[in-house]
């Protein structure tokens, strides 16, 4: 799915920030790219979503190269990969279900259709009820959620997360986690950066970067494909779950799903 | 896209009603200016379509000096009419014109007016040939061309007009360097929430939309402002003009014509307020 093949990136003649990284996320995977902070971490998400071009070296998600992905197309790549930005990025004069909705206004949705689609996101992260609070009014752990939501509105094959629980408690970085892995359940990458190492599982995939390079690479002990395939396996078994999910997902997240391949052939 | 520019307007209300303020001012210029034109246009045309020329007469002139001059310019076959006007008639058309001055009715008498002929040429060249006759002739003490009339309206006009394009011309820049000014500042300081939209996916287009339009509404509210208030000021004042012109077929200036004027001005400002706009967006977002 993200493929980082020998990425560097350097400013100037300073030291490069990523010397040479190559790792591989598969699809529908769950992934820790941990390291302290100034190590990269933020950078390689910037490179995936284009805000910065890499000094040397290829990127790609799934098919697309995104070297050869045009200027004017990178607004379309950025709706596709959900990002869940460190510092959040909420609009704090807007309310809650209007930052969720403002990737919506983008693309050209009408605003009921918006709004609806946000308020059933709000419901499935638990923030039913505040759609109309401003986030200063929330605490940090509804801020993050709010941020999740935000990051789901258009039902991504990607989700960044940098740093989604930086600034929480240990109880609400937890509910945090088991509302990505949730997602990630659904068949969503999700790539996370952190520092906190208690988050991480052992079985878990985890990239370790240290001064821009790549010093571990932690392959999960279950791979992704053997997670979809034991998943396929328990859900023939117990049909009443396999019916809870596709009602976990809203409709209008079918409809507004974008999918990286389109991104690529056009 | 309407409720953004509507929330960036009124978010900052001092500024969006600077960035109107200078529009309507530069557009109440543009639309005095325009009427000006108008009217003088009017004015001149007016002139131009009379080929006519007033010969005033000494005091000494008898009557048969003033009929063998009629006669001289009669056979010519170039005049299409010669009207005379007498002390008498004289004082007349000036009681007539200062009727509301009493003081003035009483200082003139019809002895210090003089008597005088009024000669319409068929065609505008031949009032060279006319005056030729009437410079020659025993006891004239003046004569007046509508040609010299003419002359000096257009050379007025066109001083009024150069000034005009000038103060227009300062006016449009300053009016652009403040929109300019405006929504540069209005885009600093949504710096970040731009920055969020561009990362979420939002285009360039999106992003600058809204401030096009904000330029876009405040061209729009000072042209019809200015347009309006020079409109209100032109017509208030007009039956005190449509004295002083005294017969002259200016007025009454049709609403229509006033109508279309804004709205061509209402055009203009709208292009201006977008152009400044992109000019600060072109400045402030790279």
């Amino acid at each position: 799915m993200i493929n980082f093949q020998d990425v560097t990136k350097q400013y100037g003649s300073a030291d490069p920030v990523l010397n040479k990284i190559n790792f591989i996320i598969d699809r529908g995977s769950f992934a820790y790219l941990i390291g302290p902070t100034g190590s990269g971490k933020t950078t390689i998400f910037r490179l995936i979503i284009k805000d910065l071009l890499p000094s040397d070296g290829e990127i790609t998600l799934g098919e697309l190269d995104l070297s050869s992905l045009p200027k004017e197309k990178v607004p379309t790549l950025r709706r596709k990969v959900g990002v869940i930005f460190q510092d959040l990025k909420l609009l704090l004069d807007r309310t809650v279900v209007e930052n969720v909705m403002l990737p919506l206004e983008f693309s050209g949705m009408g605003e009921p259709e918006a709004r609806k689609k946000a308020e059933e996101l709000l419901a499935e992260v638990g923030l039913s009820g505040k759609e109309d609070q401003f986030p200063a009014q929330l605490s940090g752990g509804e801020r993050q959620r709010v941020a999740i939501a935000r990051a789901l509105i258009f039902d991504p094959d990607i989700i960044l997360a940098d740093e989604p629980t930086g600034n929480l408690d240990s109880k609400t970085s937890f509910q945090i986690l088991d509302l990505l892995k949730s997602i990630n359940k659904k068949g969503t990458t999700i790539f996370m950066a952190t520092h906190n190492d208690k988050l991480i599982n052992p079985e878990d995939r985890v990239i370790v970067l240290e001064s821009g390079k790549v010093v571990e690479d932690r392959r999960a002990k279950a791979k992704p494909h053997e997670h979809a395939e034991k998943e396929k396996a328990h859900e023939k078994h117990t049909p009443e779950k396999k019916e809870e999910k596709v009602s976990e997902t809203p409709k209008a997240r079918s409809d507004t799903k974008i999918k990286l391949e389109t991104l690529a052939e056009k | 896209m309407v409720s953004t520019v509507s929330k960036y307007i009124r978010r900052s209300p001092y500024q969006a009603l600077s960035a109107a303020a200078i529009m309507g001012l530069t557009f109440f210029a543009v639309s005095v200016f325009a009427i000006l034109t108008i009217v003088s246009i009017r004015f001149i045309s007016y002139f131009e379509s009379r080929p006519q020329l007033t010969v005033f007469f000494k005091d000494s002139a008898s009557s048969a000096d003033i009929k063998t001059l009629e006669k001289q310019l009669n056979d010519t076959g170039k005049t299409s009419s010669i009207s005379y006007v007498s002390k008498e008639d004289a004082l007349k058309i000036y009681k007539q014109q200062n009727k509301s001055d009493p003081i003035l009715l009483d200082l003139v008498t019809a002895d210090i007016l003089p008597a005088s002929i009024e000669v319409q040429a068929n065609q505008a060249e031949d009032l060279s040939s006319l005056a030729q006759i009437v410079k020659g002739a025993p006891n004239v003490d003046q004569v007046v061309f509508q040609k010299d009339i003419v002359d000096t309206l257009v050379a007025w006009t066109g001083a009024a007009r150069r000034v005009g394009l000038a103060v227009i011309a300062i006016l449009v820049t300053v009016s652009t360097l403040v929109i300019i000014t405006i929504i540069g500042i209005k885009i600093t300081v949504r710096r970040d929430e731009i920055e969020t939209m561009r990362l979420l996916g939002a285009s360039n287009w999106f992003i600058r939309a809204p401030f096009l339009l904000e330029g876009l509404v405040y061209g729009l509210i000072g042209s019809i402002i200015g347009g309006l208030f020079a409109a209100g000021i032109f017509y208030y004042f007009s039956p005190a003009l449509e004295s002083f012109l005294r017969g002259v077929p200016i007025f009454p200036l049709s609403p229509l014509i006033v109508l279309e004027l804004i709205l061509i001005e209402m055009l203009a400002a709208c292009s201006l307020g977008a152009f400044a706009s992109y000019l600060a967006v072109l400045r402030y977002l790279k």
